[in-house]
């Protein structure tokens, strides 16, 4: 057993409203440079949607992700290594910039030093791409918000597979919901095994997946290889960069800022303890069906006086064992059953996972009721269907999201009862095998949500591994990077400034 | 160390793997992380918000890095609730997320501007003459005001400094009263509790001119007039903390999780605690998602499915069976057991005015007010009574004003709801139908299939009651209630329903045809809400919003919804009642804020103008009226009482006193003060009488008389032509003078009826602003319209008070950096023009008295003026009384050269008059002493004496927060007593906990502080409920501020009944009539379609400010955008993205379609103020720069919103008015042919017209 820790993410679907503050905070925070203009690390999208970039879960088109070879072994869908170096010069696999969108900005001092003219001035779209004026803006991040296009097109989403789609074209039987997503931080990520300069790595001490910005050499296999489609390509410094998890606030303990500023309070974080020794194991199970379970199966109770006694002699710290074990992240996705990973056939193990979302319920009130009425409904008439939501987070297999769903119907049918008939219905709790204080403990950790429910996060342990008497004195005073004594790289990290914008300035101004 | 050695080996790297090599340990060099660390680190944190048109009143963490602001995210230090509610944090939205792209953005508005053409005018002026000459030159010549005019909104700005505009701007406003009156200067800014200090900094000074501020509120159609008539408030609602005590809720026209952002968790959140939840929106919209039971209207049909609902409710739970609950809260709370006459017309019954004590020999035992004080029967007795707690116990008399179940007289009652058991006869009474089907977007359901009919007879137990003046039929607002709604209560008759499948109004089955929702949801909806509130005594809840709020009958759709929350005891119960979300706010310190900013220390009262009425007839839009005023009256009004057009009816409300006006008389009140001292009289007196003998006409009688017009138009923190002026192409041709798209024509041209009231002009003035200014950070529409644009400080550079009605905290805006460039604060700017004015005054104005009229205030003694029916004195009818029959009329002193002075200081009036509001009034010596020891004093130059001092925008904030009860726990002390004082009951206790506290400035940049309960606001500030609107009626027996002083479910005005909503019904659309001259005959080509025009909140702005950001409109399709359906688009041959023109008799818009299935067949969405600043091409119809969302847009006036001095039916400034309702409106939209961009050669972006399809 090789006992790491993760700290990892939940994010409840059902709790969504789709308002895109993450994306703006994270954006603002680590994307609004020179070079990313078109990366959100963090973006929302409506399902149904092809998504940002375009048809990204489609991985017969793009090849992320892992193959299982016939003998069993796994292999990114791009080629083994010395595939990628083959044609490291001509990556056949990458989206364009259009399937991103073409960031834009606008001519605005036009409104200011426009001089008198036949009628009113307007600011007009500039490519920040090529500086030139766009005709019409043709897609971008958030193209499809809340069902935005023909169902047509935004049917091609990939989720559809084995449904009978039509239906849902009609106006009445209209669903939708949102998706925020992220880097998935995965424990099989395929980004690594992509990457020929081997500048990605996974932290060892938090799980955090980062992309060396000193040693990549802007080969972008890793954007092929990720199937989230979660690193970009920095055209100005000519790096990849992708969503880093907030690590310095993680180090201080404080959540990402995509979960602190998440008003929809949908987002959790805590540690998962994990056996690494298994990852392959789990990662090539045959069946994509029993990969979310094989999963589940490598994650370790932080509560078991074996795991407990392993991880403390491979040095976890103490008290990321006791995040370990008030974790929601562990609540949620292991002991309640009511999260779930995103693609998981993907074979890469995210580690971000979804609570499904519940929708109206079809048909109940030709019946006389609204919703539920003491008796769990039927979660096949939801709107949103079933197979769809399982080919989103089980590779299909509906029984896990059903039994999902009937659980967070049995939390409401109990609480309803409590605190509108004074009744404690412990038989409701019984039929979802769960018992009536993890009911209550779902309820305070799912919807009192305090902010310290939301978030376990302990701080790093940087003492272990680096002078930090030094670095305590030293911090800011030092040149270069910082409180390090490390990089002296005279190329800025992210890029030099760029001439586009200086040049649009200048357009503008004239 | 650098990375060199790991370069050299790329594909060697030290490490350890397990797992097969899908584990991997590496011990390489890390150092590189730190470079995001350094991204993330900076140099300090200042709590700030986002200071205007946004309810949101997020408290944040403004990041400043290296002397810049970098970013914000949310604060998450709120106090926190119950161990058993969520918290507040993180409040916030995208929105605001993104502010901070506005402060270095090319976007930023950074030094002042004017327009070349007015500068060059200026500047040849004042080589010769001192300003106020110089602006008297360029505004008295029609050839240079018209070649201003003419210019406005087509660029050629030019940098200016701050000492030239504001000599320019004094100049033109001193100019101004001078000449016209003061009057004709005006101010727009909306929504003071976002950003206080900024809003009174305009208004301050405005009011110090005599100036005219403007509402908004009632301009915005966010106020529900509904509201004040059924509860005598503007609007009160429960923090959203409150929903979280909800067991059921029903989201209805409101769009929570998008246009409530900060508040959607805890809708979201308790679904978990069990709480069902339906939805109520035609679109398949964020909220839909969240429903157990989604249902899908028609747009605008919501009043027959309340009405529907409302039927099986009183069917189930108070007829088959009577909840003893529901019954006991609505013969206390409602105006139920109230007896209304029944006069005999055309040889049936009709519902009258309610029975007075005044009606009884020896007046009913009453002598004082007995005409307000209305009658109902007591059950135990058998006896007529005079219950508690009317309006006429609150003026003239103490003690008596409360809801206790005993009559004057100290006999305990319990009043009789239904007069069946003791009924003298059963009698057929008459209800207005409106249900027929006139408008023809709009399916009807005709009366017993015939569409003429428009009557409904339904028998009712009724009583008779001897009266002096002879017997008089009578029945109680829950028989008529009963008769209404067309239950069958075995007392015979024709069109009553005995089942929910006939087809009778308002049967679940009838709503069917108009709305389109089957009638099983409407039925099993409204028996879970019922009995849901039955169980948990009136846990269930509406939240309402713009989707119903913006329709020209909002009024019956709303108390269509309001009466299903009285019929189940819902109101005042926490997790229950009333909860309208649309743009309304709670500037929770407003009576310490009032003072400040309507300058109440030097001056009372203020000049305060219903901006409805205002535009509608200085944009001339009333020129253009189509709706006929019998269109909109009841089958059972007396017509020949109520001819005229829509304006007429304005002018006649304003005459009586219902409503303000401004400009006020045709002459400048400056003026006619000395013309009244020389004739020796009182001014009141001399202006009444020359009101009456016609020498002197209200100025509302011939807006289009240059004497008339504003002139001068102060714009701030607002966006009055980008977002809120309904009527764009009007206010540009009319009031602004520009180039403009108005399609249509007069009624003039057309020949039809011209209104009686109001002088008629065949040719309308195009342009009457002399000068319009618009101080802003950005580049909006109204700068683009403006001669001077002044470049304000952002929300991270100013200190300021923050509060909204969805949280109970008061919390600050503060300055994170100074203001950047030459832009300043709203305080200093304002203070500026202060500065300026009393230089440039002497010569032209000194000390000078100023008359000032005012309506019938409620909340004031005004407010009882004509109890039993409405005589106008211009026609004899009833002598001319000032403050009763006619405006108030009030001599105000200004000083112009000392106006800095009073801009800067605490006058003296607090002390002398004290402080109060909605009728309380206290005194507050001790607080103007505790600011002069906190803000220190100034001399005032006249009189020597020290007053406090209000230089900076803090010592402004200090005002507020000393003098309010809110944040003054003293004071609070003080306004409860006052209160009891009133209803003769002790409400101490409410307040005595928190005595001694005293929040200041500081305390609230350190941390959100929640505020004080006060008897200001009708819920508590309290640790065990939430704040409930309402609460405190139900808890204290406080009665609400109506005629029955109960919630008043029948309106017995003459003019409500006239127009047929004594009672709630259902009322279609009406018919705007303005696709004449569009449909079918402009033709590019492509196919039409009609729609229906509907304007939600944006999901990627707050109204008008965050449309131009760039992060929004990165993730919004980078510009204007409608939404139609699958349906309609296919109709049309309308893609995904093509360029679209929307287009009707009010103007033209060009945008981009969005095609989705969100939408219902036969209407469109385009989110409202997206504006033409940013990538719009040229109009096909217009010829011009395609237009904004309210370029297809009219406003429409309703003559029920312009009564007044009658109870709640009185005016009170952003409380009661004419509203700018604009859901009705149809459009054609076609795909364009050709997309020109309209700019001149060599201009960036110059491309030539393109054919649209590319």
């Amino acid at each position: 057993m090789k006992v790491r820790a993760q700290v990892s993410m939940v994010l409840n679907l059902d709790k969504c409203i789709g308002c895109h503050t993450c994306s703006v905070t994270c954006k603002n925070v680590w994307t609004n440079r020179e070079g990313m203009e078109y990366v959100w690390f963090n973006n929302v999208e409506t399902k149904p949607g092809v998504g940002y970039p375009k048809d990204w879960e489609n991985q017969d088109r793009w090849k992320g992700g892992w193959h299982r070879k016939k003998n069993g072994k796994l292999e990114p869908r791009i080629g083994g290594r010395f595939r990628v170096l083959a044609k490291i010069f001509a990556n056949p696999d990458l989206p364009e910039i259009d399937d991103y969108y073409e960031p834009f900005t606008f001519t605005y001092e036009h409104l200011q030093t426009a001089p008198e003219s036949p009628t009113m001035p307007t600011a007009r779209p500039v490519s920040l791409i090529s500086g030139e004026i766009m005709e019409k803006i043709n897609w971008g991040p958030n193209w499809e918000e809340i069902l935005g296009g023909e169902f047509s097109k935004r049917s091609q989403d990939y989720n559809f597979r084995d449904i009978e789609k039509e239906i849902y074209g009609q106006f009445e039987q209209t669903f939708m919901f949102y998706l925020p997503r992220l880097c998935e931080h995965c424990l099989n990520p395929t980004c690594v095994a992509s990457c020929p300069s081997g500048s990605i790595y996974k932290r060892e001490e938090d799980g955090i997946v980062l992309v060396d910005q000193e040693k990549c050499r802007g080969w972008r296999m890793c954007v092929s290889g990720c199937p989230y489609k979660k690193i970009y390509y920095n055209w100005q410094s000519g790096k990849a960069e992708k969503c880093t998890f907030c690590y310095p606030r993680i180090e201080a303990g404080q959540p990402t800022v995509c979960s602190e500023t998440c008003v929809g309070r949908i987002r959790y974080l805590g540690v998962i303890l994990y056996d690494a020794d298994r990852i392959e194991e789990a990662a090539s199970t045959p069946d994509e069906k029993d990969l979310y379970e094989a999963q589940l199966d490598i994650f370790l109770d932080p509560h078991d006086p074996e795991v407990i006694r392993e991880a403390r002699e491979q040095g976890i710290p103490e008290a990321w064992l006791e995040a370990a074990q008030n974790s929601p992240v562990y609540k949620m996705a292991i002991e309640w059953k009511v999260a779930f990973p995103l693609h998981p056939e993907y074979r890469t193990l995210p580690m971000v996972w979804y609570v499904p979302p519940l929708s109206p319920i079809q048909g109940a009130a030709e019946e006389g009721h609204i919703g539920f009425d003491g008796e769990i409904p039927d979660a096949r008439n939801l709107r949103i269907p079933m197979q769809y939501l399982a080919n989103l987070l089980t590779a299909g297999d509906e029984e896990p999201v059903l039994s999902a769903i009937r659980r967070m119907f049995a939390m409401r049918i109990f609480m309803r009862d409590k605190h509108v008939h004074g009744r404690l219905n412990n038989h409701i709790a019984g039929e979802v095998d769960l018992l009536p204080e993890q009911i209550e403990e779902m309820y305070k950790v799912m919807a009192l949500a305090a902010y310290e429910d939301r978030y376990v996060i302990p701080t790093s342990h940087r003492e272990e591994a680096e002078d930090t008497y030094g670095l305590q004195g030293g911090c800011g005073f030092s040149f270069g990077n910082g409180c390090s004594e490390g990089d002296s790289s005279e190329v800025r990290l992210f890029g030099k400034p760029n001439s586009i914008r200086g040049a649009l300035k200048k357009a503008s101004m004239s | 160390m650098s990375h060199f050695l790991d370069k050299l080996t790329y594909f060697r790297r030290p490490r350890t793997e397990f797992s097969d090599g899908h584990g991997v340990t590496t011990h390489e060099n890390r150092d590189w992380e730190e470079a995001y660390r350094k991204r993330w680190q900076h140099d300090k944190v200042v709590r700030s918000t986002h200071g205007v048109n946004c309810t949101g009143s997020c408290s944040w963490k403004i990041y400043v890095k290296g002397g810049l602001v970098t970013w914000e995210t949310q604060q998450t230090d709120y106090p926190r609730t119950r161990p058993d509610l969520p918290n507040h944090e993180p409040r916030g939205c995208s929105r605001g997320a993104s502010y901070s792209w506005y402060l270095y953005s090319a976007a930023r508005v950074k030094y002042p501007l004017v327009r070349k053409r007015l500068i060059r005018h200026w500047q040849e002026a004042r080589e010769t003459m001192e300003p106020v000459a110089a602006w008297a030159s360029i505004a008295g010549d029609p050839e240079k005001m018209r070649e201003i005019r003419k210019v406005r909104g087509r660029g050629g700005f030019v940098r200016a400094d701050w000492e030239t505009v504001n000599e320019i701007i004094a100049a033109a406003n001193i100019h101004t009263a001078k000449t016209h009156g003061p009057d004709r200067i005006a101010g727009f800014s909306p929504i003071p509790a976002m950003s206080m200090v900024s809003y009174a900094a305009g208004t301050r000074y405005l009011s110090l001119m005599g100036g005219t501020c403007l509402s908004f509120y009632d301009w915005y159609c966010d106020l529900p007039p509904s509201s004040p008539q059924t509860w005598g408030e503007q609007t009160d609602v429960p923090e959203s903390a409150d929903w979280y005590n909800s067991t059921f809720l029903v989201i209805w026209g409101s769009n929570v999780p998008q246009t409530r952002t900060p508040d959607a968790h805890f809708y979201t959140e308790v679904r978990y605690r069990g709480t069902k939840s339906a939805v109520i929106s035609p679109d398949y919209s964020e909220a839909s998602k969240f429903a157990d039971l989604w249902l899908s209207p028609k747009q605008g049909t919501d009043a027959a499915l309340a009405m529907a609902m409302g039927h099986v409710i009183l069917r189930e739970f108070h007829l088959d069976r009577e909840v003893s609950y529901f019954r006991e809260y609505c013969r206390k709370y409602s105006d139920m057991p109230f007896l209304v006459r029944l006069n005999e017309q055309g040889g049936r019954l009709v519902p009258d005015r309610f029975l007075r004590a005044s009606d009884l020999a020896d007046q009913g035992g009453e002598p004082n007010n007995a005409e307000w004080k209305p009658l109902a029967f007591d059950g135990k007795t058998g006896k007529l009574v005079v219950p508690r707690g009317s309006i006429g116990f609150r003026w003239g008399e103490k003690g008596k004003w409360n809801l206790e179940e005993r009559t004057s007289a100290e006999e305990d009652t319990e009043l009789t709801l239904s007069l069946a058991d003791s009924r003298d006869e059963v009698k057929p009474v008459a209800f207005p139908y409106f249900g027929g089907g006139e408008n023809p977007h709009f399916e009807g359901n005709p009366l017993n299939g015939n569409p003429g009919a428009d009557v409904l007879e339904r028998n009712l137990p009724v009583r008779r009651i001897d009266t002096p003046d002879g017997p008089v039929w009578v029945a109680s607002v829950f028989d008529l209630l009963c008769g209404n709604y067309g239950l069958d209560r075995g007392l015979g008759g024709e069109s009553v329903a005995t089942s929910y499948d006939d087809n009778v109004p308002y049967t679940p089955a009838w709503q069917e045809q108009i709305t389109g929702v089957p009638r099983q949801s409407v039925i099993a909806l409204a028996r879970e809400f019922a009995r849901n509130a039955e169980e948990t005594h009136g846990k269930s809840m509406v939240i309402l919003g713009a989707g119903l709020n913006h329709w020209y009958h909002t009024d019956m759709i709303y108390r269509g919804i309001i009466n299903l929350l009285v019929m189940c005891g819902c109101v005042g119960q926490s997790g229950g009642g009333w909860s309208h979300y649309v743009g309304q706010e709670k500037l929770r310190p407003q009576t310490g804020w009032l003072p400040l900013a309507f300058a109440l220390d030097w001056g009372r009262p203020p000049r305060q103008m219903n901006s409805t009425s205002y535009w509608y007839a200085h944009t001339d839009q009333w020129r253009y009226e189509k709706l006929a005023v019998d269109e909109v009256l009841s089958p059972l009004a007396e017509r020949s009482k109520f001819s005229g057009s829509l304006i007429d009816f304005n002018v006649r409300a304003e005459r009586m006193g219902w409503l303000p006006s401004s400009p006020q008389l045709e002459e400048n009140p400056l003026e006619l003060t000395r013309k009244a001292k020389e004739a020796g009289k009182a001014p009141a007196d001399y202006v009444a009488g020359r009101l009456k003998d016609g020498t002197l006409r209200m100025s509302c009688e011939d807006p289009d008389d240059p004497r008339n017009h504003p002139r001068n138009l102060f714009v701030w923190r607002s966006n009055l032509l980008g977002a809120s002026g309904k009527g764009h192409e009007y206010f540009l041709k009319h009031l602004v003078g520009a180039d403009h798209g108005v399609q249509g024509k007069e009624l003039g041209a057309e020949g039809e009826l011209k209104p009686e009231e109001v002088a008629w002009h065949d040719a309308a003035p195009e342009g009457k602003l002399d000068l319009l200014v618009t101080i802003d950070f950005r580049m909006s529409t109204s700068c683009m319209y403006s001669d001077i644009v002044l470049p304000t400080a952002t929300w991270y550079e100013k200190n300021d008070l923050n509060t909204s009605d969805m949280h109970p905290f008061i919390h600050p805006l503060s300055a994170a950096v100074d203001p950047v460039w030459q832009t300043r604060t709203d305080w200093n700017i304002f203070k500026g023009l202060a500065r300026k004015v009393s230089e440039l005054s002497p010569g032209h104005l000194g000390e000078e008295e100023d008359l000032v009229l005012t309506p019938l205030m409620h909340d004031s003694p005004g407010e009882l003026a004509q109890a039993l029916d409405v005589k106008d004195w211009k026609k004899g009818e009833i002598e001319a009384v000032p403050g009763k029959t006619m405006p108030a009329m009030t001599t105000v002193t200004r000083d112009y050269p000392n106006l800095y002075h009073r801009f800067t200081s605490l006058g003296p009036l607090m002390e002398q008059l004290g402080n109060g509001g909605k009728g309380m009034a206290w005194k507050t010596e001790e607080e103007v002493e505790f600011l002069k020891q906190l803000n220190g004093t100034v001399r005032d130059p006249e009189t020597g004496e020290e007053r406090a001092r209000i230089d900076s925008d803090i010592d402004a904030c200090e005002v507020i927060l000393s003098l309010a009860p809110e944040t003054n726990g003293h004071v609070a002390v003080k306004a409860w007593e006052s209160l009891s004082g009133a209803t003769g009951r002790d409400h101490g206790h409410l307040a005595l906990p928190r005595e001694d506290d005293k929040i200041r400035y500081r305390d609230v940049q350190a941390q959100p502080r929640k505020i004080i309960s006060s008897p200001i606001w009708s819920g508590l500030e309290s640790e065990k409920v939430s704040y409930n609107a309402c609460y405190t009626n139900v808890h204290e027996q406080i009665p609400w501020r109506t005629l029955t002083g109960r919630q008043q479910l029948y309106q017995d005005h003459p003019w409500m009944r006239a127009f047929g909503e004594a009672l709630a019904v259902y009322r279609p659309p009406i018919d705007t009539r303005t696709l004449k001259g569009s449909h079918g005959v402009r033709e590019n080509g492509n196919k039409e379609v009609v729609l229906n025009f509907i304007t939600p909140h944006q999901k990627w702005g707050i109204h008008s400010t965050y449309t131009d950001n760039l992060l929004m409109l990165t993730l919004s399709r980078g510009g204007p955008i409608v939404w139609i359906s699958e349906v309609d688009a296919a109709k049309a041959d309308i893609e995904d993205n093509d360029w679209i023109e929307l287009f009707n008799a009010n103007g033209a818009l060009t945008a981009r379609a969005v095609v989705s299935q969100r939408v219902k067949e036969g209407m469109c969405l385009m989110y409202h103020a997206q504006e033409k600043i940013v990538n719009v091409p040229g109009s096909e119809i217009t010829g011009l720069r395609g237009g904004i969302h309210n370029s297809v847009t009219r406003i429409v006036t309703k003559p029920t919103h312009m009564i007044g001095g009658y109870a709640q039916l009185s005016y009170g400034f952003n409380y009661y008015g004419t509203i700018g309702s604009n859901r009705d409106e149809f459009i054609v939209c076609r795909k364009m042919k050709t997309v020109d961009w309209m700019e001149a050669e060599g201009l960036p972006g110059r491309t030539t017209a393109t054919p649209a399809a590319e």
